[in-house]
């Protein structure tokens, strides 16, 4: 049994802050996630060994990394030159709160800094919502990541120094390395980045111990923090092993000391057997639930093609162009000054020393410049796919196709697809708003059919998705793909009167929130309830008795032309 | 840091021989990587950039001119004497904005002196080299046009706050991305020479020996170096061999034929494909020191050549590379 009894999700997190401090430029940082005092206690324990350099979310290029200081260069009439965030940090390490939102622009430039050994980096990760996470670009290059938001500890949290260095670590045995590959493939971690920390991870912890060569504890501890963040699924049961003794994974409170047990149950256990047991018990709770039940984890959308626009509500930027700052046109401060420069010698020699004197630049109406915008049609489709009864297989099938095809043509309409499939007594979001085909494929390639027609639930989930898009400032249209016949209430008790009620309630709340609706019924003999629910929802309906995936498309694109950029 | 020596990347063959391809015959036009993310990607192409032989450039020269660069753009290049100096390897940033690529108005030069001079960027940096972008899917389109254009013409013409300039920009663009996370539009990728798909090795004794390599370089990096210089000597040489036998090697008739029927199999529209592929033929065979392109070398090289320029059924999902090999079994037995 471990010292404290129960373990606190700190003690990993005081493990990994340890190794990070071994050798900064190997582990290239940490990610920290749930804001907790035991967070802060951590990042307050780290900056007493190593400089901690705040980057906002805002930071721009020009601080990030280093440039010409316009503002000082103007006072000063000569240029001065600022250091960048990132040389400044050098030797130290950068830390990012809420790292979630940031911007995948700045998440590039730290990629390259990381790359480079410049700087190492903190990431305080706040996502409270599944779909966010900090760039995969960045949590990727860093050995570590922590759920602290479970912790319940705050006070005397101190990183104890390291007994010993990690280049008087020995090299890992052929025989760890090949357990600790076969834990990673088992976990589904590809990534050999991950494999590679996860080695030097064990060594790193026998060093701080002062060993001076990594054990079996070492390993398992490497997995636990390095391999079973970053997994992928859940490793497969042993189907060797006796059945009373197979137990669910346990949950990642109830710890537990894996090498004594495992040695219980057989005599010489396989070293790998022991490190898969060792991530089992490592893996997030919500990763775990999440995996179980077959679903990709959460992935970052801010590095994503989509969300990259969040912020640029108003458009991709043109750059500036020359004009006055009116009629809602915002006045380009840095571009102005930047026509302004050039002309200073001459228009002082123009306006005479005296006048020019006291004025730092000389501004004329012809140096002002405006920002411009593209504003981008950036439209998200929503199909909401009743996968209910029969006619739910070749349904399915036409719709994936429709988004198929949509999603081939989004090049050209800066369009993006989502799906949402409802059966049985449940609706799910099946595909994301995605741009990217071959993701499309992935989630789309075994869709469930069958049971009864919970519409209530189907047009809620879309809606809720359609709510997404919009507050990310993109429109968003749905298609709901069905006979109209609901027989599953919202609560998931079946009965068509109080369907037929939840699914009208459904139904205006999208009309009320003003999202353009088309419903499609491919049904062999379509009834009147699908125009009923069009009617409802104050959108079109298409009866498309036979339809095909092509057909499909065309009637879509005709109903909700897609305005290109 | 030190960069990690090119042979000592394990596995990963399509990308090593596209890049070495693109390094023999730079007018291919560079090489698109998809792949996922941790599988050695970047380590690849920067790898490459180290191992290529100096140039002889303008000293002091931001282009890295050469003697014709000093002949073609006589305002801009100068006329400074001839130093060694590597092949420029630039590293773009996702974020980096048009300012910063295409160059801007030197506003240290517009403060000090009222003058109005050209600060070059990136594309200036990358003259002769090449020039890497991570993540390309996710870059903002109209800076792909751009990147393009420039890598497809040679020279970046800059027309904007004022200035007027023109200056050499050839270089090797080399992108790279997860198509899962947002696809590049089709008509950008055709106009990229080769591309290649890079996957996680799955073999536990591959991934072990890569573990191993990473380790002893990172615990003592010039040994390592030390260790792997002579096969990066060998590499090297092939590729300046290569190089200078280029020239003298032409595609026959009967390549040509292949090249074009081939194309016309698999659905590769337009002339690029069809160029690119010769060319990548003869590349290769000049990186063999082969006396003659042959069919083999077509064969070789046609996967990366074509895989991105097929035209697209979205509901056909047979891969593009089984489509080729398909079509080469039918054609070339």
């Amino acid at each position: 049994m471990t010292p404290e009894g129960a373990q606190d999700p700190l003690d990993d997190g005081l493990s990994a802050a340890r190794l990070f401090l071994l050798a900064p430029r190997l582990f290239r940082g940490m990610v920290l996630r749930g804001a907790s005092p035991a967070r802060e206690a951590l990042v307050t324990a780290l900056g007493e060994h190593i400089a901690l350099r705040r980057l906002p979310g805002h930071v721009d290029d020009e601080r990030l990394l280093g440039g010409i200081d316009l503002a000082a260069s103007l006072s000063a009439g000569k240029p001065v030159h600022q250091t960048g965030l990132i040389e400044e940090a050098a030797g130290g390490a950068l830390i990012a709160g809420m790292a979630e939102r940031m911007d995948s622009g700045v998440a590039g430039r730290l990629a390259q800094a990381l790359d480079e050994g410049g700087t190492a980096l903190v990431l305080l990760d706040d996502a409270a919502d599944p779909d966010e996470a900090p760039p995969v670009s960045l949590s990727e290059r860093l050995a570590f990541a922590c759920d602290l938001s479970a912790s319940r500890r705050w006070q005397g949290v101190e990183i104890a120094p390291a007994a010993g260095r990690l280049a008087d670590v020995a090299p890992l045995e052929t025989q760890a390395m090949q357990a600790l590959a076969a834990t990673a493939a088992m976990l589904g971690v590809d990534s050999l980045r991950a494999l590679i920390f996860a080695g030097e991870a064990a060594r790193g912890l026998a060093a701080l111990a002062g060993r001076a060569a990594a054990t079996e504890a070492d390993l398992a501890g490497a997995v636990r923090l390095v391999l079973a963040p970053r997994a992928t699924r859940l490793p497969p049961q042993d189907s060797e092993e006796p059945a009373p003794e197979e137990q669910p994974p346990p949950p990642p409170d109830g710890e537990r000391d894996n090498r004594d047990d495992t040695e219980q149950q057989q005599p010489e256990p396989d070293l790998s057997e022991i490190l898969v047991e060792a991530a089992k018990a490592a893996i997030p709770a919500g990763l775990l639930e999440s995996l179980a039940q077959g679903k990709a984890p959460r992935r970052s959308s801010s590095s994503g093609t989509g969300q990259k626009r969040k912020a640029a509500t108003r458009g991709k930027p043109l750059g500036a162009r020359p004009g006055m700052p009116r009629g809602g046109a915002k006045l380009a401060l840095i571009d102005s000054l930047r026509a302004a420069v050039p002309w200073q010698a001459v228009r002082r020699r123009e306006l005479g020393q005296a006048q020019a004197a006291d004025a730092p630049i000389i501004m004329r109406k012809e140096d002002l410049r405006i920002r411009r915008f593209e504003e981008r049609a950036a439209r998200v489709t929503i199909f909401a796919v009743d996968a209910s009864g029969s006619a739910a297989a070749a349904r399915l099938a036409e719709a994936k196709g429709a988004v198929e095809l949509m999603l081939g043509q989004a090049y050209i309409t800066r369009s993006e697809v989502a799906l949402v499939a409802f059966r049985g007594s449940q609706a799910e979001l099946l595909l994301p708003p995605t741009r990217s085909l071959t993701r499309a494929r992935r989630s789309l390639a075994e869709l469930p059919g069958g049971g009864g027609t919970p519409l209530a639930m189907g047009l809620n989930a879309a809606r809720e998705v359609a709510e997404a898009v919009i507050a990310r400032g993109r429109s968003a249209a749905l298609v709901i793909l069905t006979d109209g016949r609901a027989n599953i209430a919202a609560d998931g008790a079946p009965g068509r009167p109080q369907a037929k009620l939840d699914a009208e309630a459904a139904a205006k709340a999208i009309y009320a929130r003003g999202i353009d609706a088309l419903v499609v019924d491919i049904s062999a003999r379509p009834g009147p309830e699908g125009a009923e629910l069009a009617r409802a929802l104050g959108g079109r309906f298409l009866a498309l008795p036979r339809a095909d995936a092509r057909l499909l498309q065309q009637a879509i694109n005709a109903a909700q032309p897609m305005q290109a950029a | 840091m030190a960069r990690f020596p090119f042979s000592a990347i394990v596995g990963q063959d399509e990308m090593k021989l596209a890049l070495l391809i693109a390094a023999v015959d730079p007018s291919i036009g560079g090489v698109m990587v998809f792949g996922d993310r941790g599988t050695g990607k970047s380590t690849a192409a920067r790898a490459l950039a180290s191992l290529l032989p100096p140039i002889m450039a303008a000293d002091g020269c931001p282009y890295g001119a050469s003697k014709e660069d000093q002949a073609r753009y006589p305002g801009v290049c100068g006329s400074g004497k001839m130093v060694k100096r590597a092949v420029p390897f630039v590293d773009m940033p996702l974020g980096a904005t048009e300012d910063r690529v295409i160059g801007s108005l030197d506003l240290e030069r517009a403060l000090r002196s009222g003058e109005k001079a050209f600060e070059p960027g990136l594309l200036a940096k990358a003259h002769r080299g090449f020039l890497y972008i991570d993540e390309i899917n996710l870059l903002e389109d109209h800076l792909v046009d751009l990147l393009l254009d420039v890598a497809a013409s040679g020279e970046n013409v800059v027309e904007r706050e004022g200035l007027s300039v023109r200056h050499p920009a050839k270089f090797v663009l080399i992108g790279s991305g997860n198509p899962e996370e947002g696809e590049l539009r089709p008509q950008l990728l055709d106009r990229f020479g080769l591309s290649v798909e890079v996957r996680s090795p799955k073999d536990i004794e591959v991934r072990i020996a890569i573990m191993r390599l990473v380790a002893e370089n990172e615990r003592d990096p010039e040994s390592f170096a030390a260790r792997w210089a002579g096969e990066d000597e060998a590499t090297l040489k092939r590729v300046a061999k290569g190089k200078a036998r280029l020239a003298k090697l032409e595609a026959g008739e009967d390549v040509l034929r292949d090249a074009a029927e081939l194309c016309l199999a698999v659905g590769a529209d337009g002339l690029r494909g069809e160029l690119t592929l010769m060319r990548a033929a003869r590349a290769l065979a000049a990186l063999d020191g082969a006396k003659k392109v042959t069919r083999k070398h077509l064969i070789a090289i046609a996967p990366l050549a074509l895989r991105h320029r097929l035209r697209r059924d979205v509901l056909d999902e047979t891969g593009s590379t089984v489509r080729i090999t398909r079509a080469i079994a039918e054609l070339f037995g």
